[in-house]
């Protein structure tokens, strides 16, 4: 059992300690990572100080020498071994191991003087890459569409059915909160500033158009592209880091068929939905504010609202919102699907999914503006 | 002989359980400094939950865990991680940083533990790197540029960046092609003697069983069923031993008259 004495005698081994006699230099105690922790600052300091020149190191009285006490006394010696050396077989092996390597280089990475013309290149590269990919899935979703109406029985209807679950049914407190909240808002600003002017009754105008048209679905969208949109793309990358897609396709079953189409047909699905239902909470917020602020009982604004809001208006919020919906969809799978192997890139494609999705959504409603300017707004 | 005061790991009445169905009851274990232990049983038996138990990953239902000789969870918070860091681990997967290279793998831990010069951390990266047969311009790579057995390498030399008195393997040949699984024995082999460390692994091969352990721990039935010696586990006579070591022995006897 002289493993098991010599493993007792390390458990008290002193702390690690050094002293000058004359032209020698004698080690003791545990040299290693964890015992020198402590001091480590003191034992530098001696090493440099009372190290310098010495001829002789006697190192018999040390317990336990590791990497980290060999690499202190080496860098001590700069290069010059001592004349006279005093080490058993251990701490010999311990100096060897960690010798090659203290002099050892890692291979150095090369000043690239290119690297801002590089940088354009490959940023370029991206952005085309994007285009490609985008293309390829928007096309592949199209083609799988068209096989759907030859073979229903492909249609992946339990995948869609969750995911209208999860996007849709789940975001319908929230949505409604903050519905609510900034019908609220929206109304007691206006109420204010129309009180100025005895025009009140223009309060049911202002929230029906505004909330309807434009505040709905844009506020649905970037609630929708935060949490379904981060979502998708996250599932999709993490599928991704896990193999989980190539073995997908190992059995032959398309990407696109079993993940792209149910989350798009969904949100193409629940947006309008949650664009109808998150309406009717910031008007339902509005008439309550209305209501305290300027005594427009909401029966009255419930019953104005139809004759002061052309109906096209609801058409416009709803069409939108399955607009944004598909984009979004699109987009989160289209950043999900690149992801590589790594955290980072899982990180960074989620970020990067959810801004272009709020972004896309907001120049997708410009256009929208444009488009229909010259419905459902009544001019007098 | 006399076994010394304070063994490196000491389980003692452990109990856990997933649900309604019992993993471990009442299980023993003691593990002694230089011991290149191995845990061995059929799968679900709970070896790896073992070895999670060992360094705090996860907690027995009931049960003392000791390491080092004092309980795993005493002490303030900075005695906790100290006593944690005495040990490495080296996962099935190797667990490395994906967004780390594999210098900034191995760095990691000695920058953690802080008060070392950059310098100092290149010179100990390198040299265990060179301890894993791997050279320097691996160092670079980043951990999806690697194949299976050099991730386990970069992994094992991150588990002893810190020099630990333990190491816990989970698997470690799990998924080498045999000779590198052989090799793979000789280097932890190798850092066994070299470095006085204290090894637990767990395994499912029976090479790597028998090129590796100087003890042999069987875990089933919920505890330790048999302890000692691979030829002393050998001997025992049970149902679930005779059973797993039979089918070595059947294939060594039939491998034999051909050779």
């Amino acid at each position: 059992m002289k493993r098991h004495a010599r493993a007792q005698a390390l458990l008290k081994a002193p702390p690690p300690s050094l002293q000058r006699q004359g032209q020698r230099v004698v080690l003791a105690g545990d040299w290693s990572l964890f015992a020198l922790r402590p001091r480590l600052l003191w034992t530098r300091a001696q090493l440099r100080l009372q190290g310098r020149g010495a001829e002789e190191w006697d190192l018999t009285g040390v317990s336990r020498l590791d990497a980290f006490g060999a690499l202190l006394v080496l860098r001590c010696w700069a290069g010059r071994e001592p004349a006279t050396l005093v080490i058993d077989e251990r701490q010999r092996a311990a100096f060897e191991r960690i010798r090659a390597s203290a002099a050892a280089v890692l291979p150095t990475v090369r000043r690239d003087w290119l690297l801002p013309v590089r940088w354009l290149g490959q940023t370029l590269c991206s952005a085309g890459s994007h285009v490609r990919d985008f293309a390829d899935m928007l096309g592949m979703v199209v083609l799988e569409a068209m096989r759907f109406a030859i073979e229903p029985r492909s249609i992946p209807f339990k995948e869609f059915s969750a995911a209208l679950y999860k996007a849709g049914m789940q975001a319908l407190p929230i949505s409604a909160l903050v519905g609510f909240l900034i019908g609220v808002v929206l109304s007691y600003l206006s109420a204010l500033q129309l009180r100025n002017f005895g025009a009140e009754a223009l309060i049911i105008n202002i929230l029906g158009i505004g909330i309807i048209r434009e505040l709905g679905p844009v506020l649905v969208s970037i609630l929708v592209a935060g949490r379904s949109g981060s979502a998708i793309t996250a599932q999709l990358g993490v599928m991704r880091v896990t193999e989980e897609i190539d073995a997908l396709s190992a059995m032959g079953v398309s990407r696109y068929q079993r993940l792209v189409w149910p989350k798009v047909l969904a949100l193409a699905i629940a947006m309008p939905l949650l664009v109808a239902w998150t309406s009717a909470a910031a008007l339902a917020g509005g008439m309550v504010c209305a209501d305290v602020l300027l005594d427009i009982e909401w029966a009255y604004f419930a019953s104005a609202l139809p004759n002061v809001v052309p109906i096209q208006n609801l058409y416009i919020g709803l069409a939108k919102g399955g607009a944004f919906g598909v984009t979004i969809a699109l987009i989160a799978c289209h950043f999900g699907l690149r992801v590589k192997p790594n955290t980072e890139s899982l990180s960074a494609n989620t970020t990067a999914s959810v801004v272009t999705a709020i972004t896309a959504v907001i120049l997708l409603d410009a256009i929208f503006a444009m488009l229909t300017r010259g419905i459902g707004v009544p001019l007098r | 002989m006399s076994l010394p005061a304070n063994p490196v790991i000491r389980l003692q009445g452990i109990h856990t359980r997933y649900g309604q169905h019992w993993v471990h009851q009442d299980l023993q274990l003691d593990v002694q400094r230089g011991d290149l232990l191995a845990l061995v049983g059929g799968s679900g038996a709970g070896k790896t939950t073992l070895l999670r138990q060992m360094i705090g990953l996860q907690k027995p239902d009931s049960g003392i865990v000791e390491l080092f000789g004092e309980a795993l969870m005493a002490g303030s918070r900075a005695e906790r991680f100290a006593r944690r860091r005495r040990a490495g681990v080296l996962f099935q997967q190797g667990a490395l940083f994906s967004a780390l290279s594999v210098f900034d793998n191995i760095a990691f831990p000695l920058r953690e533990f802080g008060g070392l010069l950059e310098d100092e951390i290149r010179a100990l990266v390198l040299s265990r790197l060179d301890m894993v047969e791997l050279k320097p311009q691996h160092a670079v790579l980043m951990p999806a540029q690697l194949s299976g057995g050099m991730v386990k390498r970069v992994a094992l030399a991150r588990a002893l960046a810190l020099e630990p008195e333990l190491l816990l393997l989970d698997e470690p040949t799990a998924g080498l092609d045999p000779e590198r699984s052989g090799r793979f024995v000789d280097l932890i082999r190798s850092l066994h003697d070299g470095l006085g460390l204290t090894v637990v692994f767990v395994t499912h091969d029976l090479d790597t069983l028998s090129a590796l352990a100087n003890r042999v721990a069987v875990l089933a039935e919920h505890r330790i069923l048999a302890l000692g010696s691979l030829d002393e586990v050998h001997a025992v006579d049970h149902p679930f031993i005779n059973k797993f070591f039979r089918y070595r022995q059947t294939v060594d006897e039939a491998g034999e008259p051909g050779l």
